[in-house]
């Protein structure tokens, strides 16, 4: 049966039984197989599909940053130069993804339309702690094929509408394959194989409160670093104009760096590297 | 044995008609029009939670008149097989026409096997790039569809309703213009003697599918932006713009 349809063209009972607001509970009763954690995988899965590397997070005053390198690998080569792993989830909540990116990809996909699935059905949006919780649930689904070498981990960030007054604004979120949700109180967070050099990088540069223009530096600034001394994630393509997504989430909602400005921080950070290479 | 009475088919079909018709008409009634930046939900509706008007994806809203749990059900309905299938597809191969086809099917079926109609009418709007090309569908309780031109009323005294809006409804009407049509075409009907009612901002349920936005189009129109949009504004000052989301819609996976 194609997705959703009945032969009659009459909407399936499933759609029409009363019960969850949840896309993905739904979905596990009416077309399972569209489910990423429902497929059967080859006992060793390692290294037959991209993976994706560095992601870092970075809570500032207005709100948080979320921004990723573009290159995804297959063992030893390059297999995108220009992928996009840091995706807006909603209107004020930002994911990015490391690990096998078909299967992030797919993950990312489903949770931006559980989250849209359930502010459509209820009127309303979920808290920020229930949408880190429903992910956390999510990666937990993939634990099977995550052991067989198609391990996918996602960092979460969003601007808290509800966050009391005093407290910052900008909350991330960052998981364990098991399914651990850990809130980073420190104000920033890396995933990915270049995390290692980008926390690094970011532990000696981070001030909380910082400004928007001084997040973004510092964000671009540690994936540099994990570029640098990581062969798995790219550095600032000058060449060919590829640089990192950079993604914010403030009052105002998600909005996404131009290339234009991505690339005027990539090129500011390449150049202060020639003076001081080590940053 | 139970005795079996014959009912002719246009008889049963005639009773289930009259029963979903006055169910219908003794409910409030809702509006949707074209205008030059949109289409444009009005519903006489006194709750702020239990809604008449609301979103099914990115360029469709849903409005409806008549009993509540049933189109409630008919909504969520149509939210899962839109997000079911831009899941499994893409976003834009959800459509508005596929959604009407899907509602009628499914009322046409209520209406022919089970022993209750639905009391409802609903219309799937799709907003276009132009106001030519907004799609609006009325389905009817036994799963008739039509397609509208830029104007539709439906629920209690539609008819009278409709005529107003067909007679002075433009494609290009502001958003302004638009509302307060509707507004008087809804309070046109109901008042004491032939005369007008009045209505208020908190008695009104207001939301809009924005062409000029990209992903999702729906918003709400509520408290101070409904009321200036409301108040006729003084001679040379703008009315308001509405409140709206954030700019950035989630991003099209």
């Amino acid at each position: 049966m194609a997705a959703g349809l009945d032969p009659s063209w009459r909407l399936p009972v499933a759609f029409a039984t009363p019960g969850t607001s949840s896309f993905t509970e739904f979905l596990n009763m009416a077309a399972p197989d569209l489910l990423p954690g429902n497929r059967a995988v080859p006992r060793s899965a390692e290294n037959v599909a991209p993976h994706g590397t560095t992601i870092v997070a970075i809570s500032y005053r207005e709100g948080v940053i979320l921004a990723g390198d573009r290159r995804a690998t297959m063992g030893n080569l390059i297999a995108s130069r220009d992928i996009e792993k840091v995706h807006a989830a909603d209107a004020y909540s930002l994911i990015g993804i490391a690990g096998t990116a078909g299967v992030g990809i797919e993950l990312m996909r489903l949770f931006q339309v559980e989250l849209e699935h359930y502010e459509k059905i209820e009127g309303a949006m979920l808290s920020l702690d229930g949408k880190a919780n429903r992910l956390a649930t999510m990666i937990r689904g993939n634990l099977g094929a995550a052991l067989q070498g198609l391990a996918v981990i996602p960092l979460f960030a969003g601007f808290d509408l509800d966050a009391p007054t005093g407290r910052a604004p900008g909350r991330i979120f960052s998981f364990d394959i098991a399914g651990g949700l850990y809130e980073e109180t420190a104000g920033y967070e890396a995933i990915g194989s270049g995390s290692l050099f980008a926390k690094s990088a970011l532990k000696k540069r981070y001030a909380a409160g910082a400004t928007q223009a001084d997040a973004i530096r510092m964000a671009v600034e540690a994936l540099y670093d994990a570029a640098d001394d990581d062969t798995a994630t790219g550095g600032p393509d000058l060449i060919r104009g590829i640089y990192p997504v950079v993604m914010t989430a403030t009052a105002e909602g998600t909005h996404r760096l131009t290339d234009d400005e991505t690339a005027a921080v990539a090129r500011a950070v390449v150049e202060a590297r020639n003076a001081q290479p080590g940053g | 044995m139970a005795m079996q009475f014959y009912a002719s088919p246009e008889q049963i079909t005639r009773d289930r008609s009259e029963y979903a018709r006055k169910g219908i008409a003794r409910g409030r009634s809702a509006i949707v029009l074209s205008y030059d930046d949109g289409v444009l939900f009005v519903a006489e509706n006194l709750s702020k939670a239990l809604h008449k008007v609301s979103e099914i994806y990115d360029r469709i809203g849903f409005a409806a008149v008549g009993r509540y749990n049933e189109f409630e059900n008919l909504r969520s309905a149509g939210v899962r097989m839109a997000d079911m299938r831009g899941y499994s597809y893409d976003r834009r191969d959800v459509t508005g026409r596929g959604l009407a086809n899907a509602y009628a099917q499914t009322l046409g079926a209520i209406f022919s096997d089970q022993s209750k109609p639905f009391e409802v009418e609903i219309c799937v709007a799709e907003v276009g790039a132009t106001a030519d090309r907004d799609e609006l569908y009325r389905l009817t309780y036994d799963g008739s569809v039509q397609d509208e031109p830029g104007r539709m009323a439906m629920g209690g005294q539609a008819e009278a309703i409709g005529g107003v809006l067909k007679e002075r409804h433009e494609a290009g009407m502001s958003l302004e213009a638009a509302l307060h049509l509707a507004v008087e075409a809804l309070t046109s009907v109901g008042g004491e003697n032939g005369a007008p009612r009045t209505l208020a901002a908190d008695q009104l349920e207001v939301a809009v599918l924005d062409r000029r936005r990209v992903g999702r189009t729906f918003r709400r129109i509520t408290g101070a932006a409904l009321t200036a949009l409301l108040t006729p504004p003084a001679e040379g000052t703008p009315a308001a713009a509405p409140d709206g989301p954030p700019a950035d819609s989630p991003a099209a996976g």
